[in-house]
């Protein structure tokens, strides 16, 4: 049997995120999301040389929670302006914090650019298959069939086309230096996620290009769905969709271990 | 420094340089793109960052982020690359980052064309992005003064937390001139104490347009225009030629006001007593010269490259009180002296009734210009 001391801490809240709560909903992955980058960015020792790009959606107050410094972004152009902060500043670790809609719908201009550019800079994509700061309306990310409050039928494929997948996109670029999909849908899934987000950022650091780590992430609210509901919806139907992967890692990474 | 035979796009590319420029985005549109060209070299043969956006959204947007590290930076486009640069321009006012943007105007609206023209006074003066801010915007009609009023335009932008524009036409942009230079500024070392840089050593910062608590946004703008009368009280220049025994006005900025300038001459030398007031800001804008001045004068010509969007600001401080007469030529027409010289003529001979439209008087007589039927 393990026995834990009375006063040993074995859970705590990591450095480089700030202590305020978040006005996330329940069951939201994107407080997962943030602790995971936080945790990486204590281990790795970066918060004091890290620059964050928050976006338009609910994480556009990731400012907020994240104890460095922040910019905050227009609506899909987080990848425009860190480009903008690294180039100024290229000894310094630059990350943006991106929704679906923001990534891949309006902002797929400046994300594809700043991939095929290998700016190194790291890219953490929530794909909730909707979006969620508006209401729940469609994403390009949205699956086929799914009902959102601007698809109310479900999503036609036949007008308003199909889901995007950008790993799988972004990978075909010689720019990318890392590119992944993971899924925070369960510990297995989360524990994994953390090593990819540790990956893009030790990509970053070695100069090795873009990188991009996809997190498949509930919306229990705009889904309709209780929290727990919500992982297994992630788990059965967003999964198949878009399959948790490695899309492109640069040769110099092969033998890193994290 | 010697005076030098300069083009327009690289001597302000140049003089951007020498006032310190860190790092540079744009995205080639004519008649602009040669101040893009110089920069792709010499920025990166000073170490300096150099980088050809994706769109001009883009690259307002990069020249945002640059922006808050606190560095010296900046991007240029022509009309319709402008346009799309609003959202960027919107969102860097509300964050109180200083940029500097070089806009060599091209007639539209729309593709339009690639000659010189003002078309854009509106979309720069007043506004394009959404919300209430007001960016500083020079004018200016030379090389010489493209060169300072863009070593100028990166001294304000800091000193104010704001957008400099340098509006300039394809005139401007394309003309070769003798100039001087600056010399050569040394780069910053110290970064001011907002900028985003890393919280080594400190707290974090945070740089954002958001203002969640419509409370906070209010107070925010209020600062913005607080800073804005500042600006008014300060950093007003016009240049005024003629004018102290002037009975009649000419007002013409950039090219226009250039132009206007060799035909008041020309009225001069007839014994008319005409000047000109030629705006080098156009934002703060002369408005109280002007009111003056309709105290001065019996009447006033307005003339621009675009179909009045200056006319509208001087009617504003003239309030009816004289009679005011326009002249433009639209669509990336530069006027010719002598047409100038006929309407100074027209304002003496037969000038407009106080009160009366003077856009709508141009254009009746402008029809025959056109040679169009102009119904
Ligand atoms: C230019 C512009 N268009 C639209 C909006 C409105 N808007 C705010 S958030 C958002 C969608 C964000 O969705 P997503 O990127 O998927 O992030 P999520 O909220 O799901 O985390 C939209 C359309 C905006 N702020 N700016």
């Amino acid at each position: 049997m393990v026995t834990v001391e009375m006063n040993q801490i074995v859970y705590q809240r990591p450095e480089s995120l700030a202590d305020m709560p978040t006005h996330y909903c329940p069951g939201c992955t994107h407080g997962v999301a943030h602790r995971l980058v936080a945790e990486v960015m204590d281990e790795m020792q970066i918060r004091e040389k890290t620059i964050g790009v928050a976006p338009v959606g609910c994480s556009v107050f990731a400012y907020n929670y994240f104890d460095c410094d922040f910019v905050e972004a227009a609506h899909g152009r987080a990848p425009a302006m860190a480009t903008g902060v690294k180039r100024v500043l290229p000894d310094r670790v630059v990350f943006t914090y991106q929704g679906d809609g923001d990534l891949a719908s309006i902002g797929m201009g400046e994300i594809v650019h700043a991939a095929a550019r290998g700016e190194n800079i790291t890219v953490i994509f929530i794909n909730n298959a909707i979006y969620g700061m508006t209401g729940g309306q469609m994403a390009p990310t949205t699956l086929p069939g799914m009902k959102t409050t601007s698809s109310p039928s479900g999503r036609d494929v036949e007008q308003m086309g199909f889901p995007i997948r950008m790993p799988e996109m972004l990978a075909t670029l010689d720019g990318a230096g890392y590119v992944v999909r993971r899924s925070l849908h369960d510990p297995k899934n989360i524990r994994m996620a953390k090593k990819a987000i540790r990956l893009a950022f030790e990509t970053q650091l070695r100069g090795l290009g873009f990188s991009l780590v996809e997190l498949l992430s509930s919306c229990p609210t705009n889904w309709g769905l209780t929290p727990v509901e919500s992982l297994r919806w992630i788990e059965e139907h967003m999964l198949p969709v878009y399959p948790v992967g490695d899309y492109k890692v640069a040769q110099a990474l092969a033998g890193l271990r994290v | 420094m010697p005076r030098e035979l300069l083009k327009g796009n690289t001597a302000m590319a140049e003089a951007a340089v020498r006032a310190g420029l860190e790092a540079y985005f744009g995205y080639p549109i004519t008649p602009q793109t040669e101040l893009l060209e110089y920069m792709s070299k010499r920025m990166p043969e000073l170490g300096r960052a150099f980088l050809q956006a994706e769109s001009e959204v883009a690259a307002i947007n990069m020249v945002y982020g640059a922006a808050c590290t606190g560095a010296r930076v900046m991007s240029s486009s022509s009309s319709p690359g402008v346009s799309l640069m609003m959202e960027g321009l919107s969102y860097i006012a509300g964050t109180e980052v200083p940029v500097v943007l070089i806009d060599v105007v091209r007639g539209g609206p729309g593709l339009g064309n690639i000659a010189p023209s003002q078309g854009d006074y509106n979309q720069i003066v007043h506004g394009g992005g959404h919300g209430d801010y007001h960016p500083i915007v020079l004018a200016p009609s030379t090389v010489q003064e493209a060169i300072d009023l863009t070593v100028l335009a990166f001294d304000l932008a800091e000193k104010y937390r704001a957008i400099a524009i340098v509006m300039a036409d394809g005139n401007i942009g394309q003309m070769m001139e003798p100039a001087e230079l600056p010399p050569m500024r040394p780069l910053r070392t110290e970064y001011p104490d907002w900028s985003t840089r890393g919280a080594e050593g400190r707290e974090r910062r945070i740089l954002s347009s958001i203002y969640i608590d419509p409370k906070e946004e209010e107070v925010m703008n209020y600062r913005l225009m607080q800073r804005w009368r500042t600006i008014e009280a300060n950093e007003l220049r016009f240049k005024e030629y003629f004018l102290e025994d002037a009975e009649y006005a000419v007002v013409g900025f950039g090219t226009a006001g250039r132009v206007a300038l060799s035909a008041v001459r020309a009225a001069r030398a007839e014994g008319l007593k005409v000047g000109l007031l030629r705006p080098i800001t156009l934002s703060p804008f002369p408005y109280a010269r002007l009111d003056e001045l309709a105290e001065q004068v019996k009447a006033m010509l307005v003339v621009e490259m675009n179909a009045g969007q200056m006319l509208g600001d001087v009617q504003r401080a003239t309030k009816e009180r004289i009679s005011l007469n326009f002249y433009g030529r639209m669509g990336g027409i530069t006027p010719f002296p002598d047409e100038i010289h006929a309407e100074i003529h027209r304002m003496v001979e037969q000038p407009l009734p106080p009160g009366s439209d003077p856009r709508a008087a141009w254009l009746d007589s402008f029809a025959s210009v056109l040679h169009v039927d102009g119904r």
